[in-house]
């Protein structure tokens, strides 16, 4: 084979898993998929090394699914894996994390051998037990758990599974809907796996595995060799759910080898903010290839010299039976900590910390006088990214995860609420030579009659993003009604009729001391409004000129 | 369009590069190719029309009608260059173009830039009021506010306002009290209000799409004003239209109203004319492919119409990244543009593979062989080095082609030549054979059942190979491939798409409520075609977005357009479940379903185009002479005949490999297709195993 047609089939994968991905988007009916791009989708050679992964919404999945489908082939072996198989499981520990993922994962067939497995992952919209929140105590009462079990046999559905997962669930037709559309996002990968290798005249994928995984797994050790030796360490004390965590790295670079361990790191919790492993290393991962080989795909190759490990029974490497439900919270903070101890030894490379944890809100609106149905809403909102080494951070803008948010109008209609207010929250950005990004200011209210109930899952309220190189902590999170009264910034609390939630979102810290900042840039940020005239002045030692 | 069957037409399309002039006589057509004049665009169309009107030997006072379509709306959102704008919305939403979706375009980029809003936070102003969902007055507008705030921006030397007010789709009124104010305040000021460009559901693309279309609408105004006034000087009464992004013409009025509706006025007429040359060959399933020199544009044209959406991104800023653009709601031919081109550069990656584009040379330097100073080796370099392109003759000899220079930018890349122009073309050839794949299976279609119509400079050299990794078994190449959006002018309908958010759970259906939308929705754009065609007969067009409750997405549904009653549910429910179908192989049963916007097209009907005589076979035309060139399936060079394209008249065939010689371009016929001339001066690409 010549080297421009492993090339091409390289490109062609990418772009078979990104279509994959994107009719999951399209289909789903879980608002995280779709919004969040909380899926993924990839290809993966006959020994279970992932070739190619859909760059998608959520880092969460990167290494997760790549160990994910490790897992499914130990658990079948040559014998028992047949052409028209289909598996799937939602195990936290061997698929992405929490139960609400399920992985689908399909063996590939050609002319009778078994020579690889496609492989996805979305967020389902229900899965049973007490529902998507941090309150169950254990993984059992978050929901229904699928061991990794043949959902097809040579073709054949196993309709127990199918029933079993539609009594479990409240919402059967999209749950069981999702998992076909799975499947059917695997098959269609198939078909145009074999064009391309009809094209190719290959009957093989190993050769173009070797080839791709070699170069990535070269370039992304070149880049490690970049890095100076040393050990470098970082921690960061965060909210956490019932009691502040500590979150320790320390990060090995020795040649081309990088050790990341989470040594030091706080124990459990009794709530469902705990951190399963694989996501723990999904994250770290994605920190560590954004700073230092952000160019090389995700692969087997590119993602086998990041080696990542957290003391088991810590936070970040929840055991079993822990609750895992809401992963994500803490899990959206690791890149931060690990960006920190890099700084150490990339200076002026990596930002300072964010927001980084999505301020995501549940609403349950209920009639006051109990007549009537009330509705479920969920929207998805971030606070500002930290500043980097040369420019400021980006205002209400998500980071690590690539969530968007939804329209306000779009929200107005699913459900009795309004949203009186959703803009920058002024002066929240932490100064700096760069000023961090600003978060944003969110005020709801239940329509007339109507009164809601909300689900705190907030960070960064006692323990704002820190700035780096002399710059300043971003603003902290509030959670409060607009008449000032404060609420908490964690667990279920109610909002009476005719009461208005007010949201003010973590700001981004800044980077570099505030006094570098050019003049222009905090008149501009004067004239805009990002920050206040009396800021201007005390912090950045500028009077406005008029 | 009821035009009589003698009236002299002209077609004039302003791209960044060449302003191009198609006139249509009695006699046939003719045409006019001209360097773009960025600082007085009318004066290239001026001359570019008396060139054509001379070759046809008319008068300019006897042209019956102008047709015109511009970048000049495009370039004005990515340079920057409108008008100071001031933007009044709902206290508590200012920041709403600013936020945009809270997300990142790029994931793995951490000095990733969002493009700036075009309208800065100090030039964004709140009234405290709002509307709800269902259109409901939940905080009164107090008229004493909008004064005061319509007084300060009187004084504020704007030259522009936009006003987008929060459900504004659902109730206008105090977008209208605002709009009222101001004109009291300022009767100069040009304003324009969402509830009017755009009254659609979802903040952003609305608010957008106002500030977008206030932004430009002085320099729009301007310059079509001039264009109409020099037109006269000139002796050309006839009246002026103006293609529209979605496919269809508006008249100067409407144009300066909504000047955003042009947006992507070039590339639509493009899109018309392939359609054409698809109704022409009786093909319903075609994919239109247009390589130029920095971009490729796809479009999936069945039933003879392009495919259009209600969303789009201009002004796209990081590597036409999709999220990197600003999201205007306005009817639109829906396109894929991706960077490749002529001029798309080559590079390797820090992996030392191969990548071409999305950077491109453009025109000026050009590739390295246009000999102007270029060194990056391009995709015309590399189609110069594989013998695909003849040195002497590219551009009829107007461009003498450099090989010396294309080889030397070619060896930078540190790969033997022959692989490096290889691997160059093969790359650019599978990135756009992926953007056309993953399109059409975006919109639940299979490609192998198109036919490719190619058009644009670049697109007969790479045609061929496309055809071979697609797995398509005919391309067709029009006459006049070279000023295909200006032809495609010529055969637009005055169209006019009005749009409107109503949320409506088939459930709950409220036809009264709809039928009277609907109404509305007809008298709006039957006003706008009435400015352009009086009384020529029309057909309209009723979509329905529609998704099941708790989905994100919605889908176009085509209805008919008549008034509705409770007993149209299940039609309707059957109608979403069809389409949800074709697009995702599958329906749910059980689930509820919603619509959320509703879209309204009027048309006069066009004059059919007539059908060619077609033709599979024919006489072998005789080769003027033999070069060699690489064929990439092949993976070797082959002894090519070269013809000019003058001698592939109707009924002429050449089997392949073959090159296919004329000014503008050359047509590569490769070893696995035939080349076959047709009745209206068309070629056809035939793979020569499906002959059998």
């Amino acid at each position: 084979m010549k080297q421009i047609d492993y090339q091409i089939m390289w490109d062609r994968l990418i772009a078979v898993v990104e279509e994959q991905a994107m009719t999951l988007v399209r289909t789903a009916f879980s608002t995280s998929v779709r919004e969040a791009g909380d899926l993924s989708a990839g290809l993966f050679d006959a020994e279970a090394r992932m070739m190619a992964q859909a760059v998608t919404g959520t880092p969460g999945h990167v290494n997760a699914m790549a160990e994910s489908v490790g897992h499914f082939a130990a658990r079948f072996g040559p014998q028992e894996t047949l052409e028209g198989d289909v598996y799937l499981t939602n195990d936290p520990w061997l698929g992405t994390g929490h139960l609400h993922d399920i992985t689908v994962v399909t063996p590939v067939f050609r002319k009778g051998r078994h020579i690889g497995y496609f492989a996805c992952t979305a967020h389902v919209v229900d899965i049973g037990g007490r529902g998507f929140g941090p309150d169950g105590r254990e993984v059992y009462e978050e929901g229904l758990l699928i061991p990794i079990t043949k959902f097809a046999q040579a073709g054949q559905v196993q309709p127990l599974l199918i029933e079993m997962i539609r009594a479990n669930v409240r919402t059967p037709d999209q749950t069981a809907g999702d998992i076909h559309s799975l499947a059917a996002c695997n098959a269609a990968g198939e078909r145009r796996l074999h064009e391309m290798m009809d094209e190719f005249g290959i009957d093989d994928l190993l050769g173009l595995s070797t080839h791709i995984l070699d170069i990535s797994r070269k370039a992304t050790r070149a880049a490690i060799e970049t890095v100076p030796d040393g050990v470098y360490r970082n921690e960061m004390r965060v909210d956490g759910y019932d009691a502040p965590v500590d979150m320790v790295v320390t990060l090995t670079v020795e040649g081309d080898r990088l050790r990341a361990d989470f040594t030091g790191t706080s124990g459990p919790s009794s709530f469902g903010v705990n951190v399963p492993e694989v996501y723990t290393r999904a994250y770290a991962c994605f920190a560590l290839k954004c700073t230092i080989a952000p160019d090389v795909p995700n692969n087997a190759g590119s993602l086998e010299p990041f080696e990542i490990t957290a003391p088991e029974g810590s936070i970040l490497a929840a055991r079993r039976p822990a609750p895992v439900s809401v992963r994500h919270v803490l899990g959206h903070l690791v890149p931060d900590v690990v960006l920190g101890a890099l700084h150490h030894a990339l200076p002026d490379t990596v930002p300072a910390e964010g927001a980084s944890s999505l301020w995501n809100i549940q609403i349950a609106v209920r009639p006051v006088d109990g007549s009537g149905p009330g509705a479920e809403i969920l929207m998805f909102n971030s606070g500002g990214t930290g500043a980097r080494p040369g420019l400021d951070g980006l205002s209400a803008t998500a980071f690590p995860s690539g969530v968007s948010t939804m329209s306000v109008e779009a929200t107005e209609q699913v459900g009795p609420v309004i949203v009186w207010r959703k803009d920058l929250r002024e002066g929240s950005g932490g100064p700096g030579a760069h000023r961090g990004g600003l978060g944003q200011v969110i005020e709801i209210e239940a329509r007339e009659g109507y009164d809601f109930h909300f689900n705190a899952m907030f960070d960064r309220v006692e323990h704002p993003a820190r700035g780096r190189a002399g710059g300043h902590a971003g603003a902290p999170g509030r959670v409060e009604l607009a008449d000032g009264t404060r609420l908490n910034s964690k667990g279920r609390q109610h909002v009476a009729a005719g009461r208005r939630l007010r949201l003010s979102l973590p700001g981004g810290g800044g980077y570099g001391r505030p006094e570098a900042r050019a003049g222009d840039d905090v008149r501009r940020d004067l004239a805009a409004g990002y920050i206040t005239a009396g800021d201007a002045w005390d912090i950045y030692g500028q009077q406005d000129e008029e | 369009m009821t035009q009589p069957a003698q009236q002299i037409r002209v077609g004039v399309d302003i791209g960044g590069t060449f302003t191009d002039v198609a006139l249509e006589h009695p006699g046939g057509r003719s045409s006019a190719k001209l360097l773009t004049d960025y600082e007085r665009p009318e004066r290239a169309i001026l001359a570019g029309i008396a060139e054509a009107a001379s070759e046809a030997g008319v008068a300019l006072s006897q042209i019956g009608q102008v047709i015109h379509g511009t970048t000049l709306v495009t370039n004005a959102l990515i340079q920057r260059r409108g008008a100071k704008t001031a933007f009044i919305t709902t206290e508590g939403f200012r920041d709403v173009i600013e936020m945009r979706s809270e997300n990142r375009f790029e994931q793995y980029d951490l000095n990733l830039e969002l493009p700036a809003p075009l309208i800065p936070r100090e030039h964004r102003f709140t009234l405290p009021e709002r509307i709800a969902a269902d259109g409901a007055v939940l905080l009164p507008l107090d008229p004493a506010e909008a004064e005061a705030l319509a007084e300060r921006i009187a004084a504020g030397g704007y030259e522009a306002v936009a006003v987008g007010l929060m459900h504004a789709y659902a109730n206008n009124i105090h977008e209208c009290m605002v709009r009222d104010a101001l004109r009291r305040a300022a009767p100069d000021l040009a304003v324009s209000i969402s509830s009017v460009v755009s009254p659609q559901m979802r903040e952003l693309p609305r608010f957008n799409t106002v500030i977008a279309n206030a932004y430009v609408q002085p320099l729009v105004s301007d310059y079509l004003g001039r264009l109409v006034s020099e037109l006269q000087a000139a002796d050309i009464a006839a009246p002026v239209f103006l293609m529209h992004s979605g496919g269809g013409l508006v008249s100067v009025e409407t144009a300066i109203d909504q000047p955003v509706r042009l947006l992507e006025s070039g590339p639509a007429g493009g899109a018309i004319y392939a359609a054409g040359a698809a109704r022409a060959h009786g093909l319903t399933k075609a994919l239109s492919f247009d390589m130029g020199g920095t971009t490729a544009k796809i479009c999936l044209i069945e039933g003879f119409t392009p495919k259009t959406a209600n969303t789009f991104e201009v002004a796209r800023t990081y590597r036409f990244k999709k999220g990197s653009g600003m999201l205007i709601s306005t009817p639109v031919v829906e396109m894929v543009e991706i960077g490749a081109g002529g001029g798309s550069i080559a590079w390797t990656d820090a992996m030392g593979r191969l990548r071409v584009g999305p950077h491109s040379a453009g025109s000026e330097p050009g590739p390295a062989c246009y000999g102007r100073g270029g060194e990056a080796p391009a995709v015309t370099d590399a189609n110069l080095a594989l013998g695909r392109l003849d040195p002497e003759n590219f551009a009829g000899g107007a461009i003498p082609l450099h090989p010396d220079r294309a080889e030397a930018a070619l060896k930078t890349l540190g790969l033997m030549l022959d692989e490096a122009a290889f691997g160059i073309t093969e790359m650019v050839d599978e990135n756009m054979a992926n953007a056309a794949r993953v399109h059409t299976v975006e919109n639940g279609r299979d490609i192998a059942q198109f036919t490719m119509v190619a058009f644009g400079g670049g697109a007969p050299l790479h045609a061929c190979r496309l055809c071979e990794k697609l797995g398509l078994k005919e391309a067709l190449i029009p006459p006049g491939a070279g000023v295909g959006s200006a032809i495609g002018f010529l055969q637009a309908p005055v169209s006019f798409e009005a749009t409107r958010g109503l949320y409506q759970r088939l459930d709950t259906f409220d036809a009264a409520t709809v039928n009277a939308m609907i109404a509305e929705l007809a008298e709006a754009a039957n006003v706008f075609v009435d400015r352009g065609a009086p009384g020529a007969p029309r057909v309209t067009r009723l979509i329905a977005q529609m998704r099941y409750v708790g989905q994100g997405w919605e889908i176009p549904v085509e209805l008919p357009h008549r008034a509705f009653s409770a007993e149209d549910i299940p039609m309707i429910v059957s109608r979403f479940g069809e389409e949800y179908r074709t697009l995702f192989s599958r329906i749910i049963e059980g689930l509820p379903v919603e619509v959320t916007n509703w879209q309204l097209t009027v048309a006069t009907q066009v004059q059919p185009v007539p059908p060619a005589a077609r033709f599979d076979d024919g006489a072998p035309a005789t080769p003027a002479r033999h070069r060699r060139f690489f064929d990439a399936a092949l993976r070797e060079t082959v002894e090519a005949a070269e013809v000019p394209r003058a001698a592939m008249t109707p009924g002429m065939k050449i089997d392949g490999p073959a090159i296919i010689v004329e000014d503008e371009t050359a047509t590569i016929v490769t070893s696995a297709f035939r080349a076959v001339g047709q009745g209206d001066g068309s070629l056809r690409l035939i793979r020569k195993e499906a002959m059998r």
